[in-house]
């Protein structure tokens, strides 16, 4: 089944903070080079890692639901330079 | 920022951190809370079942003004296969008596709500502020460092309810990094739907309302669960399975790719129809249970609600755990405030020792062996729902088969499925896991 995330996190409210991403992959060749799995690519619920065509992954954090999921499940490599966005900013639940 | 010193600084406006801001500013001490999101709530996530009970203990008429969504009358446990289910549904009017146990909240109202009795108690917040880490003197902690101008705050001693992620403890060096295999991940949605709609479809009158627990083949034999709660105008639909199992899943299948899935069961899908999604979440729950539990207390700080890892999974409790543990946390600082005594490891250890006395290190020392056990057992979220639904449906369809060879075809399937030592152990890891 193929479902498209962007639509529902369109319905998020989010205050992106331009310029400065919360998260980042803390070297690009430890995931193209020696991460086999890339899970991070699958297991993100807003899917703001993707596998690109020549085995990098990027990373996105407009849409972070901010559940540090990536984080924890990157434990062999410990790659992801994880930070709570600056106050104010990132997801703003309007339900929770 | 403030230059002046408080006597402790909450971090985080979520259940644990409200409950010990309150307790705290209800006793008279100069209390800072500090909130990374707009305002309390819009960081939150819960499903979200509210216990009467925790609250009441700080705020005994709380029914009066917060924001309640419908009591729960209707308890419901779903085991799923791909196509039907096999279900218990527990209703009793007794349930209709106020004062009320349980209901269905909204987060981020309800957390608003709770923010505002804790200014009105006396605590200072201040919203849109993220702690970026603990101010130490050596071992000590005495305050922390926001992300604004001269963001340094010093107080006597620092709460953590930061959540599940507990960045501050990990990164002072109070524990380690969080094992993928003792957090959940979970994602959920909000369905707008006519009030009236929602109490015809699920059979409730205005106010009253049903939770369904599911689990099974939609899981894809990973850990987890599924939910689907009646708020008042709303249903909120979501799934949630260990995060080391979304890792380890052959068939990589996205969080929401199982939402998706779950909303489409055969099931499910009469009951959500015509539902406008109006937001999308997702949340890490710690349920690694009572192993899992860091130290949580030292010099000058204490760890509680979900930072400190505490919720039951058994039995889908965590934010009565978090109130809790707010609350006890905040009762050892104003006893050790009266006698007089420094904010340290040793005067802070009375801490524990009314988590250990409390329901909530009894419940999950109930239940320290079930992780493990779910963790070995797959076949419990898979092969046993299957099986199920499989004899249900072999009992009930009348096809001139006699019911004694129906029930030899039953036996046969579990037998074929976990052999007679397969069931007698899995028997007995539940009965352990439960006793």
């Amino acid at each position: 089944m193929h479902v498209n995330v962007e639509e529902k996190l369109f319905q998020n409210r989010y205050k992106v903070d331009h310029g400065r991403p919360h998260i980042r992959i803390k070297d690009a060749n430890v995931c193209s080079s020696d991460c086999q799995s890339q899970s991070c690519t699958y297991v993100c619920p807003a899917s703001c890692y993707k596998a690109e065509g020549n085995r990098t992954v990027t990373l996105i954090t407009d849409g972070c639901l901010e559940c540090g999921s990536c984080r924890v499940i990157c434990t062999e490599h410990a790659n992801v330079a994880w930070e709570y966005p600056r106050g104010g900013h990132g997801i703003l639940f309007k339900f929770g | 920022m403030s230059k002046e010193k408080f006597d402790a600084i909450v971090v985080g406006a979520g259940p644990s951190g409200n409950t010990a801001a309150y307790t705290l500013a209800k006793a008279g001490l100069k209390v800072l809370q500090i909130e990374r999101g707009e305002y309390p709530g819009s960081k939150n996530v819960q499903g979200a079942i509210l216990y009467a009970d925790a609250l009441e203990k700080v705020i005994p008429d709380f029914r009066e003004d917060a924001p309640l969504e419908r009591h729960i009358i209707e308890q419901r446990v779903w085991v799923l296969d791909d196509n039907s289910f096999v279900g218990t549904h527990y209703r009793s009017d007794d349930y209709n008596k106020p004062p009320y146990n349980r209901y269905t909240i909204i987060r981020a109202q309800f957390d608003k709500w709770f923010s505002s009795k804790v200014r009105e108690a006396g605590a200072l917040l201040i919203c849109e502020t993220t702690v970026e880490e603990l101010l130490m003197d050596g071992e000590r902690c005495i305050g922390v460092r926001c992300d604004r101008q001269g963001g340094e705050v010093y107080a006597d001693v620092v709460i953590l309810a930061d959540g599940v992620n507990s960045t501050l403890a990990r990164k002072a060096g109070f524990h380690g990094e969080i094992e993928a295999r003792n957090v959940a991940l979970a994602v959920k949605e909000i369905l707008f739907l006519p009030e009236e709609v929602i109490q015809q479809r699920f059979n409730v009158k205005e106010e009253e309302g049903v939770v369904i627990e599911m689990m099974g083949t939609v899981t894809e034999g990973m850990v987890g669960t599924g939910f689907l709660y009646t708020n008042k105008e709303s249903l909120t639909i979501g799934v949630g399975c260990l995060l080391s199992d979304f890792k380890a899943n052959p068939q990589r299948t996205a969080p929401y790719a199982l939402l998706e899935k779950l909303k489409a069961h055969p099931s499910i899908a009469p009951l959500i129809e015509g539902g406008e999604m109006k937001e999308y979440c997702a949340h890490l729950i710690p349920e690694g249970g009572f192993h899992a539990v860091p130290k949580v207390y030292g010099e000058g700080w204490m760890i509680v609600g979900d930072s400190g890892g505490f919720v039951n999974a058994a039995h889908r409790e965590g934010s009565n755990l978090a109130m809790t543990t707010g609350r006890l946390a905040a009762e050892t600082v104003i006893a050790a405030k009266a006698a007089n005594q420094p904010m340290t490891a040793k005067v802070l250890k009375a801490y524990k020792d009314r988590l250990d006395a409390s329901f909530v290190m009894k419940d999950l020392h109930k239940y320290r062996d079930m992780p493990q056990v779910l963790h070995s057992s797959p076949q419990f979220f898979t092969t046993y729902p299957t099986l199920v639904n499989r004899a249900a449906k072999t009992m009930f369809t009348v096809d001139g088969v006699d019911k004694k060879a129906k029930e030899k075809e039953i036996l046969g399937s579990f037998k074929t499925a976990r052999r007679w030592g397969g069931l007698v152990g899995d028997a007995f890891k539940l009965w352990r896991a439960f006793r």
